[in-house]
């Protein structure tokens, strides 16, 4: 029985990960489906056909991965490349995922300040994840603020792991939920400012 | 018993003078044997006209020569040349014939020696064009290969010729012709009826196609078990002399029944073992018939005749050219094709002596004409070098534009020689045909072949590490080798004489191990894959992912390890000594040593090890990953 909520995690080096892997393995708890990209497909084989129907199976996909060069890590990008086929996702016919929701969870190395206008990236983490909103939104999917962890590699030094770590258990919960999201929500910069998650609002 | 001795030294030695400076002065071997026979004919009285009997024998020749010719012609390859090999090749034999009777006519001989003339010179060299266009590099250019079309269907077209022949025989030359003709005089058949010996042709036609289907392969399989080299020979010569004897005995064309035999067995696997048994028989004796016919000129005739003899070849090449010409331009050939199509072709070749002493010999001929008429041959072969001078020199600088396009066409036609089709060998196999690519395969166990054969694999039977198997398996046209034996001596053979005669062919060669990688990589091999080191590697990622280490990481570290084994590769070479035994050479011992602790270190190292060192960008920065080596 296959849950309501896919999450689909890309990590290259689980070995070094801070966060990122303890945040997959907690989801396990949540009951969601949980596909770890590199674990099927270390060698890059992904089967297009399978993916597609995990995708036709769920109404809400999570994409969990550290943040590269303001993307995605490359098998997840080769994921997207081939999964989100036309005709399936996007173009004539291709309205498999219209209506789903799209959810971005991800770590960064810098802290949350260089994420802004002023700070070191320039730029939200939102609109740097831009490329990954407007996938969704030419697929016909309800894009959400990403759920951000900044600074990865310190925040079990500097406590707010366990705080993000409960965070991410009720988002998963809220997911399950097939109600919509408020306005407010969908138009935040983050669904967790200041490490404070908004989904209350819109329940 | 020293009289034979004494020719067959004398034949030889003159070969061995001559054949080689004409090689090199770019005459081809064809008129490299005319010379010698000229030279020891004519020019120094060696041997007198005695030569018919010689020259019998040396006929055989081109009995092989069908045969050969026979090999190699797949019934599907005639198929897909229809309408070059009919449209060509047909229209330029009627039409040269035709033309070349109507001259001599008017010249006044009677119609059965004049279309006996015409019949005669119509054929071409395949001997001198088929090598030269080859040496030149000009055979899959459209003109050459509308050249070689035509060759083809002269060669299929001296079958009916011979039969034709003897109906031409003039009665009044029949009674005055010394000797009668040797081919028919050993006939059954010929005090039967007409359609009892009908009956019995077809017989003898059927028993070649039938045997040939069904007898010969087994039997080649069999001595193929026996792994006896002389065998093959002996067995080869045997279906050709036979099938000749046979044909003899009915009354048919020696020539014709080879052919046959040769179509038959051109799907045979054995077709190339086949080809390189007897090549050398082929070009001796057809070498040998050279000899005769440059023994044979009449220098009376021709000192009395120079002019004409002269007038006559230029005359009939003029002829020849412009039938070629025109059928080029017909068939749309344009130009620097066209000009070689009609250069190339305009001579007549080795079956016209053929004809000419087969029509002499049944009467068709009276001998003045004869004599005459070989001379003109003769002469029209020695100017077909000069004539591929004259294309080279002033017709290919007009087109130099038109060679880039030219050369992709030429590299479509490249082929992938596959040597043993073991386990390794078929799984290259199966991924190149999968792809669309033209292999070619061999190997030397004839029950493998067999078995492959059930499986719909075509395998041509034969020992890849002979030389002349490898260039009858089409080497020089190949472009890329798959040396995928077991037997590493064996290998090392065949990549050390690819890599001498055919430098710019790629080479791909299994080793066993990494001592072989060092031999073949010596011996000249260009990638060099140990047969067992990519599976132990995944077996070896499997026992990772078994242990519990992520697939990815267990991807990643098997990599990585690969890269460390092939640098070791490489920092090892350094040690190798090709000519001393691994185990005799202690700095080569003592570097494996050193070189195994590293791998250690290598692998776990923690920062900077080789796994990290492929996947910097993915160690988070400021992260310390713990490093077990310090």
């Amino acid at each position: 029985m296959p849950s309501d909520v896919l999450l689909l995690f890309a990590h290259p080096r689980p070995d070094l990960s801070a966060c990122n892997v303890s945040l997959f393995e907690a989801a396990a708890d949540a009951e969601v489906t949980r596909v770890d990209l590199y674990g099927e497909y270390p060698r890059h084989d992904i089967d297009v056909d399978r993916e597609q129907q995990r995708l036709r199976d769920h109404h809400t996909v999570v994409l969990q991965f550290p943040v590269y060069w303001y993307s995605t890590p490359p098998l997840m990008k080769e994921w997207i490349d081939l999964v989100l086929e036309y005709g399936f996702a996007y173009g004539v016919g291709g309205d498999a995922l219209a209506g789903k929701r799209l959810v971005c969870a991800v770590t960064t190395g810098a802290q949350a300040n260089a994420y802004s206008a002023e700070g070191m990236h320039g730029h939200s983490l939102r609109e740097l994840l831009r490329p990954l909103e407007r996938t969704a939104v030419l697929c016909q999917m309800t894009y959400l603020p990403p759920f951000a962890l900044f600074s990865a590699q310190r925040a079990a030094a500097e406590g707010v792991f366990d705080a993000h770590a409960a965070n991410w258990r009720a988002l998963l919960q809220r997911l399950k939920d097939p109600r919509p999201f408020s306005d407010a929500v969908l138009g935040a910069d983050a669904l967790n400012p200041d490490g404070r998650l908004m989904i209350e609002e819109g329940a | 018993m020293d009289g034979l001795l004494g020719q067959a030294c004398l034949f030889l030695g003159a070969a061995l003078i001559t054949v080689p400076i004409a090689k090199r002065c770019g005459l081809g071997s064809v008129l490299g044997y005319l010379i010698a026979g000229v030279v020891i004919g004519p020019v120094f009285g060696l041997v007198g006209g005695d030569v018919t009997d010689i020259q019998h024998f040396a006929e055989f020749g081109v009995v092989m020569m069908l045969f050969l010719v026979g090999l190699e012609l797949e019934p599907r390859m005639l198929w897909e040349m229809r309408t070059k090999l009919l449209g060509l090749g047909g229209l330029q034999v009627v039409g040269t014939t035709a033309l070349v009777t109507v001259c001599a006519m008017w010249f006044g001989q009677p119609w059965q020696i004049a279309l006996a003339i015409g019949l005669i010179l119509a054929l071409s060299s395949t001997a001198i064009v088929v090598q030269t266009l080859n040496e030149k590099g000009l055979m899959q250019t459209p003109g050459g290969k509308s050249s070689f079309s035509v060759l083809l269907f002269q060669d299929i077209a001296v079958i009916p010729m011979l039969a034709l022949m003897p109906l031409l025989a003039l009665p009044e030359l029949a009674s005055t012709g010394g000797h009668d003709d040797h081919h028919g005089s050993t006939s059954l058949v010929s005090g039967l009826s007409p359609w009892l010996q009908a009956l019995i042709t077809a017989g003898a036609i059927g028993v070649v196609v039938l045997s040939g289907r069904y007898v010969v392969n087994p039997v080649l399989h069999y001595i193929a078990r026996a792994r006896l080299r002389e065998m093959f020979t002996a067995v080869a010569l045997f279906i050709v002399i036979g099938i000749a004897m046979l044909m003899s005995l009915v009354g048919l064309s020696p020539a014709l029944g080879t052919f046959l035999a040769g179509v038959v067995l051109a799907n045979s696997e054995f077709r190339h073992e086949l080809e390189s048994d007897l090549e050398p028989f082929k070009g001796l004796l057809l070498g040998l018939f050279f000899i005769t016919v440059g023994a044979a000129i009449d220098t009376d005739v021709l000192f009395n005749n120079t002019l004409l003899v002269v007038a006559l070849t230029l005359g009939i090449m003029a002829v020849k050219g412009g039938i070629l010409a025109l059928l080029a331009w017909t068939f749309r050939i344009r130009g620097r094709d066209a000009w070689l199509f009609a250069l190339s072709l305009a001579q007549a070749g080795e079956f016209g002596f053929v004809l000419l002493s087969f029509a002499t010999q049944n009467a068709v001929l009276p001998g003045d004409i004869g004599a005459l008429l070989s001379l003109v041959v003769a002469f029209s072969m020695f100017l077909t070098p000069m004539l591929f001078i004259a294309y080279e020199q002033l017709v290919q600088p007009r087109f130099e534009a038109e060679d880039k396009r030219q050369a992709d066409e030429i590299d479509e036609t490249g082929t992938v020689l596959i040597a043993g089709m073991g386990r390794f060998g078929m799984i290259i196999n199966r991924m190149l045909v999968s792809m669309g690519h033209k292999t070619v395969v061999l190997d030397h166990q004839s029950e493998q072949v067999a078995r492959l054969a059930k499986f719909g694999v075509k395998t041509f039977f034969g020992d890849a590490s002979r030389p002349d198997l490898l260039v009858s398996a089409g080497i020089a046209e190949a472009r890329v080798l798959v040396v995928a034996i077991e037997d590493m001596e064996r290998s090392l053979d065949i990549v050390r004489f690819a890599r001498r005669e055919y430098p710019k062919l790629h080479i791909v060669a299994r080793a066993a191990g990494r001592m072989d990688v060092y031999r073949l990589y010596y011996a000249g091999a260009d990638d060099i894959i140990r047969e067992t080191f990519d599976s132990a590697v995944r077996a070896g990622r499997c026992a990772y992912e078994a242990l519990g280490m992520h697939p990815y990481l267990a991807h990643k570290s098997a990599q990585a390890f690969v890269q460390f084994d092939r640098e070791l590769m490489i920092r090892m070479a350094a040690y190798w000594d090709d000519e001393v035994a691994p185990e005799d050479n202690p700095a080569y011992i003592e570097e494996g040593k050193r070189q195994a602790a590293m791998l250690d270190t290598a692998m776990r190292g923690g920062r900077g090890s080789l796994l990290d060192a492929s996947e910097r960008g993915w160690i988070p920065p400021g992260s310390v990953p713990q490093a077990e080596g310090d």
